[in-house]
């Protein structure tokens, strides 16, 4: 019998949102400058293995940078420094004798608005088994359907597989860039808002798809979107200036958020 | 008091939405305790008048129910609220349940104060079913008051409140039974008694459900059927 109002919080809050879950992504304490200034503080959360992860926070939070960290894109960008780790499995990103193109392979990337190559549709997919040393034609045919089945779009492509890719739909070119990003079989995938460009039916389209890649790859979701991450995430994550102030099971963090930055924040309060 | 912060979001017309659900709320309370009020004083002071004002009341409850329930499925359908936003909805549409529920418990009370306006006798007993209506009405009152102010201790003081109920209720059942065994022509009567104090016990149930709600509210623990009511400890425990 519960005596007390504090023993009805400890019966009901998990001491950890992530006791007992496989983890394929992890960060320690890490952080993220672009010249003098500081992008990411510190910052130390898992991934869960073949879950949806959404995160969340407000524009200059620091949730792109944190994503981009992850596969090291950020490596491109002058005057970029990075401290912590970042822990793919058991690869540290940032070691010297990581490779960082089978980093990327690992975990790929998509981005808010569909980028696809200049080719045909087959050769969006292809691209990234060609580079990887893939060359019998029997078996590139069996990757590209495999990964154009996987983003639910073979059967909107199957008979016009030469046509130019810019030719698609737009909702149609974002599930190819995903087409593209799994051909090579990552473990990981970081999606930066991927369907803030897409219309209603097409988003509805993309969670599906979503929930489909979540059975085998982990996702990781930007999203300003609260509806979205409600609607999709297994987890989610709020970030405010660079520091992850809080990460949680999905129900818990859209019903009883634990800080008040991130209920001002969800609820659309001023923070 | 704003300890959620409910009128701070950026959208004042959500603001505002917010706000007039719980002065709805609040307002239908009211009317509620208007209801318990005035079929207690047609049962101890055996004055029929009051009983179609009561019905008319009893009209306004309900036409209040619909129309709260309406707001908050608009809040639901247009807003998508999320954390305490959320929890607000859904404690105001269980609220809603118990208090039109209770303001019917109130009309019961009025249609059997009706029957026992002309008998004589039973000065004690009646005297006893005023303490338990007064018992329930302040409960009803604190509850609103905690819902008003999201006052978490005030709602679990009230909650703590209903075992006192019972106890009269219990002590009240034991001499209306004993009444009926002395003198078996009165049975009718001491049913109705016994029936009025069932619906104020019943009313203090459905306060400590509100009470269940305000917690939810503030809190976001659902604390139904944790037993914490009975517990003695302060909720800053």
């Amino acid at each position: 019998m519960l005596t007390s109002l504090s023993d009805a919080a400890s019966a009901q809050t998990p001491s950890s949102a992530l006791t007992g879950v496989e983890i394929a992504l992890e960060t320690r304490a890490l952080s993220l400058w672009y010249g003098k200034r500081r992008a990411l503080e510190e910052v130390s959360f898992g991934l869960p293995a073949r879950r949806i992860t959404a995160l969340v926070g407000p524009s200059g939070s620091g949730k792109s940078s944190l994503l981009r960290c992850l596969n090291r894109l950020n490596d491109e960008i002058e005057d970029c420094r990075v401290e912590g780790k970042v822990l793919v499995g058991d690869t540290d990103a940032y070691a010297k004798d990581t490779v960082v193109h089978e980093l990327r392979r690992r975990v790929g990337m998509v981005f808010q608005r569909p980028n696809p190559f200049p080719l045909s549709i087959y050769e969006n997919v292809a691209y990234g088994l060609r580079l990887q040393g893939l060359r019998k034609r029997r078996e590139l045919d069996e990757c590209v359907e495999a990964a154009l089945k996987a983003a639910s779009l073979w059967d909107e492509v199957a008979t016009r597989l030469d046509d130019s890719a810019l030719e698609l739909a737009f909702g149609q070119q974002q599930r190819l860039v995903v087409a593209r990003a799994i051909a090579v079989e990552p473990e990981i995938l970081l999606m930066d808002e991927p369907a803030s460009a897409l219309d209603p039916a097409a988003t509805l389209r993309f969670e599906e798809l979503l929930h489909e890649l979540a059975q085998r790859y982990s996702v990781l979701l930007v999203t300003h979107n609260m509806q979205q991450a409600a609607r999709v995430a297994d987890y989610t994550a709020f970030l405010h200036q660079g520091r992850l102030v809080e990460f949680g099971d999905t129900d818990s963090l859209f019903t009883n958020p634990r800080e008040r930055q991130t209920e001002d924040y969800i609820t659309g309060r001023y923070g | 008091m704003d300890r959620l912060h409910l009128s701070q979001h950026i959208s004042r017309q959500f603001n505002s939405e917010i706000e007039d659900v719980r002065r709805q709320v609040l307002a239908m309370g009211g009317l509620v305790e208007e209801q318990i009020a005035a079929s207690m004083h047609m049962l101890t002071d055996r004055d029929a008048g009051s009983s179609a004002e009561i019905r008319e009341r009893e009209q306004q409850v309900n036409a209040a129910e619909l129309a709260i329930d309406e707001r908050c499925a608009y809040i639901l359908a247009r807003r998508q609220p999320a954390a305490s936003d959320l929890r607000l909805v859904i404690a105001v549409v269980k609220m809603l349940a118990d208090l039109e529920r209770i303001g019917d418990e109130a009309k019961r009370i009025a249609k059997l104060a009706e029957r026992l306006v002309g008998e004589e006798g039973g000065t004690d007993v009646t005297a006893s079913l005023g303490e338990l209506g007064a018992q329930a009405r302040d409960m009803l009152r604190g509850a609103l008051d905690a819902f008003a102010r999201l006052d978490e201790d005030l709602a679990l003081t009230v909650m703590r409140r209903d075992r006192k109920l019972d106890e009269v209720y219990k002590e009240l059942f034991a001499i209306l039974v004993e009444r009926m065994q002395h003198a078996p022509d009165q049975i009718p009567v001491e049913l109705d008694r016994l029936w009025c104090a069932r619906s104020f016990e019943r009313i203090g149930d459905r306060c400590k459900n509100v009470c269940e709600y305000v917690l939810y509210l503030v809190r976001g623990k659902d604390v139904r059927h944790s037993g914490l009511a009975k517990g003695g400890e302060s909720p800053g425990a």
